[in-house]
């Protein structure tokens, strides 16, 4: 096994230990908490708490991929061209919005628990994924549109068959980006009552106990880290494929 | 039969293509050829309506095209860019069978029809078919490219600078193929060029173009003999003149009785060439035979009078 997959393979039994057998962790995490008080988070069980905080994500960033990926399919259409600075727009002020902002200004409409974060979390993916799903869409090579159109391909048939699939490894770098970014940030999403692993770091903040923040910080990355590895792993099988065409182009 | 009627493109008052008029006959090449900006490219592309034109219309077989859906009427003519457009992410086999697809043949019957093409090819279907077009090199994926085209058995071909790309010897295996598949596939095919040897070489007709219209349309020989224009005259590279002449000629056609020595030559080698052995041997004749049957020979004497009655 090559380097980087035994890093992969101690990282993964790493993690999985940290959320299915927590107190094997008691001795690492004991300094680090106050004398006498909980090493371990046992208020809920890390298990579901990850489950519920990966899933949040996942919904998030789908939602997040619909939405960007369309709205990119759109403006790069001839009829849909006038639409991109307005999309740009939009997207940009989901950005530059802090999503502890929003969460705030989404709790009196939305109520405490899961849909603010959920809401947060989706106007803060668009950007990386609107943005790289233009850059796929409009960088595709142009001998390749053209045949697609001279075959008689229709417009509907050149989108699903050649445009998407061409662009695809671009997109997913900005679902990547995403992904990695909604996991650490739907921790926030604790101090309105979601149910995320932001739950086990807000705990330790408000106690004291560097334990607690240390457990959900460390089960948190390497959520993010192994994430990011396996979308860059797809992302690379697929662009092995298509980037091969420019090498062999030369030979 | 192609006909294109009065077609014009107009791009902001000026006419890139400006009332063209031309047949092609079924079963024929026609080369369209012309500097950039002649407008031959935008007069292919109006025939699968890749531009829509100004005016005019075409007719395939006594149809207008604009009677049919675009996406349909490209389905039934096959397409060739310069650089191939192969699509990356198919096999050579999806590529090949893209048309058939679309057009809703069954499986077996498009795997057929891509090994059939792939052997046309000389490309052994067991082992190019499921490879990908970047595992391919130059000259392979632009067979692959005329075989897409081909795949549907199109009532016409369009080629837009089909070996522009390619190094000039597989190039003029390239051209030699086309020739070759045209001839056992009855193909009608229209090839746009900007190399007035390769129009010369490749066409039944020329047509060429400059500034939009259409200067002189005709057998390579009418071409060159008889220039309609001082462009055109250009185009066929004067001093050059006889010598492309004399390779639109096969010795067949100037052979005489009698013998002469050394290495005997085919009956389908140019006049040119057996002009250009002549010197190279420092002889005044040349021995014709097919394979070991012997026709008779080629003399200097009588390259030279069919280069001075043709001028």
């Amino acid at each position: 096994m090559s380097r980087s997959g035994m890093i992969r393979a101690a990282c993964v039994a790493l993690l999985l230990a940290l959320v299915l057998r927590p107190h094997w962790f008691t001795p690492v995490f004991a300094p680090f908490a106050p004398a006498g008080g909980p090493v371990i988070y046992e208020r809920a069980s890390i298990l579901s708490l990850s489950l519920s905080h990966l899933g949040l994500v996942a919904l998030a960033s789908g939602l997040a991929t619909l939405v960007a990926v369309g709205l990119a399919i759109l403006v790069t259409r001839p009829a849909g061209a006038a639409f991109l600075p307005l999309s740009r727009t939009i997207t940009n002020i989901g950005q530059t919005f802090p999503p502890v902002a929003v969460l705030a200004l989404a709790v009196p409409a939305l109520g405490f628990g899961a849909g603010p974060t959920l809401v947060a979390l989706f106007l803060y993916g668009l950007l990386p994924i609107f943005e790289t799903a233009i850059a796929g869409l409009s960088t595709l090579p142009p001998a390749t549109m053209e045949a697609a159109r001279g075959i008689g391909l229709t417009r509907w048939q050149r989108l699903i068959r050649v445009e998407l699939p061409l662009a695809l490894p671009v997109i997913l770098t900005g679902i990547r980006l995403s992904v990695v970014i909604a996991i650490g940030t739907a921790t926030v999403g604790s101090t309105v009552a979601a149910r995320t692993l932001g739950e086990v770091i807000i705990a330790g903040l408000l106690t004291s106990n560097t334990a607690f923040v240390l457990q959900g910080g460390v089960i948190v990355g390497l959520f993010a880290v192994l994430v990011y590895d396996a979308l860059s792993l797809l992302e690379t099988a697929l662009t092995r494929r298509l980037g091969r065409q420019s090498a062999g182009a030369e030979a | 039969m192609i006909e294109i009627d009065e077609i014009t493109k107009l791009y902001e008052g000026t006419a890139a293509v400006d009332h063209v008029s031309m047949t092609v006959e079924t079963g024929t090449i026609t080369v369209i050829v012309g500097t950039s900006g002649s407008g031959k490219t935008t007069l292919l592309r109006m025939i699968n309506r890749l531009i829509e034109p100004s005016s005019g219309e075409v007719r395939i077989n006594g149809e207008a095209t604009s009677a049919l859906a675009k996406h349909e009427l490209r389905r039934r003519i096959g397409y060739v860019i310069q650089g191939d457009g192969l699509f990356p992410h198919y096999t050579i086999a999806g590529n090949i069978g893209a048309v058939p697809k679309l057009l809703g043949w069954t499986k077996d019957k498009t795997r057929a029809r891509v090994d059939e093409l792939l052997d046309l090819f000389s490309m052994e279907p067991a082992q190019f078919r499921d490879r990908y077009p970047a595992e391919l090199s130059g000259g392979q994926q632009q067979r692959v490219g005329v075989a897409r085209a081909l795949a549907s058995r199109p009532d016409l071909l369009l080629m837009d600078e089909p070996f522009g790309a390619l190094d000039p010897i597989i190039r003029a295996r390239a051209q030699a193929d086309l020739r070759h598949i045209q001839r056992q596939l009855g193909s009608t095919i229209v090839l746009v060029t900007h190399d007035m040897e390769e129009a010369i070489h490749l066409g039944d007709r020329v047509a060429v173009m400059d500034g939009g219209k259409l200067l002189q349309h005709g057998t390579p020989a009418e071409i060159i003999a008889a220039p309609a224009t001082d462009f055109v005259a250009q185009m066929v590279g004067g001093v050059d003149r006889p010598l492309r002449l004399l390779s639109l000629i096969p010795v067949s056609e100037a052979l005489e009785d009698g013998t002469a020595d050394g290495e005997p030559i085919a009956p389908d080698t140019s006049l040119r060439d057996a002009l250009s052995l002549c010197l190279w041997r420092g002889v005044e004749a040349l021995p014709v035979a097919d394979g070991d049957t012997p026709l008779g020979r080629v003399t200097l004497a009588t390259i030279r009078a069919r280069a001075a009655e043709l001028a």
